[in-house]
């Protein structure tokens, strides 16, 4: 049985969903949101939206990181949960 | 082997279902602001991989019109809509992507001042400090 993309991807996209809402540390957890943009962007490459993608890519992917990191470091990564 | 079949069929829709119950989990649940920030990215994004689905057509190729330089001379030059995948919802969800980064942008900008403020993120030590001053 050869296992299509698309249900790897959306697998690998839950998966780093719950990496990032669990693990305990802010700088973690915004890096994990940036994996998870990255593989929603191969998601839609993969769906046919290749203009989703690119956006995601540049916008999702690369600038939230960016603004999330950037207020990390203005303000703590210690966390509870 | 029936059940694996069905969850594979809808597979985008089950996705959407739970990256949707994440997302409302964090932002409610979760203590950090910043993490409840993270849950409604996610949420965001579970709403933008729903309407992309629904665009999606088996079979169909990228939104891009093949032959679109000959006007309607050749043979194989007319257009048939059902062999391209519906490009509307994606032009709305290229918004909905750029108006999420903003939203995350000022809400990042709001955790920073609660935390010049209060000197914490997490929202039962904020909610203490506002009991013991009022």
């Amino acid at each position: 049985m050869i296992l299509p993309i698309d249900l790897i991807v959306l697998l690998l996209v839950i998966i780093s969903a719950f990496a990032a809402i669990t693990v305990k540390d802010l700088l973690s957890a915004s890096l994990m949101l940036g994996a998870y943009s990255f593989l929603l962007c191969l998601l839609w490459t993969v769906m046919g939206a290749v203009d989703v993608a690119f956006t995601e890519a540049t916008v999702g992917a690369g600038v939230s990181t960016v603004f999330c990191v950037a207020a990390i470091f203005h303000t703590t990564r210690r966390t509870k949960d | 082997m029936d059940i694996v079949s069905l969850i594979a069929a809808k597979a985008n829709y089950w996705t959407y279902v739970i990256l949707l119950m994440v997302g409302l989990y964090a932002m409610v649940a979760k203590n950090n602001l910043v993490k409840k920030i993270v849950g409604m990215v996610i949420f965001q994004t579970a709403v933008i991989l729903f309407y992309v689905s629904i665009g999606y057509k088996k079979g169909g190729t990228l939104p891009i019109i093949m032959h679109g330089h000959d006007h309607g001379h050749g043979v194989d030059s007319f257009i048939k809509a059902a062999d391209y995948i519906n490009p509307l919802p994606h032009v709305l969800m290229l918004t909905a992507i750029v108006v999420g980064v903003a939203t995350l942008g000022v809400a990042l900008a709001l955790a920073i001042k609660v935390y010049q403020e209060y000197g914490t993120l997490e929202e039962d030590e904020i909610r203490k400090q506002i009991e013991l001053k009022g």
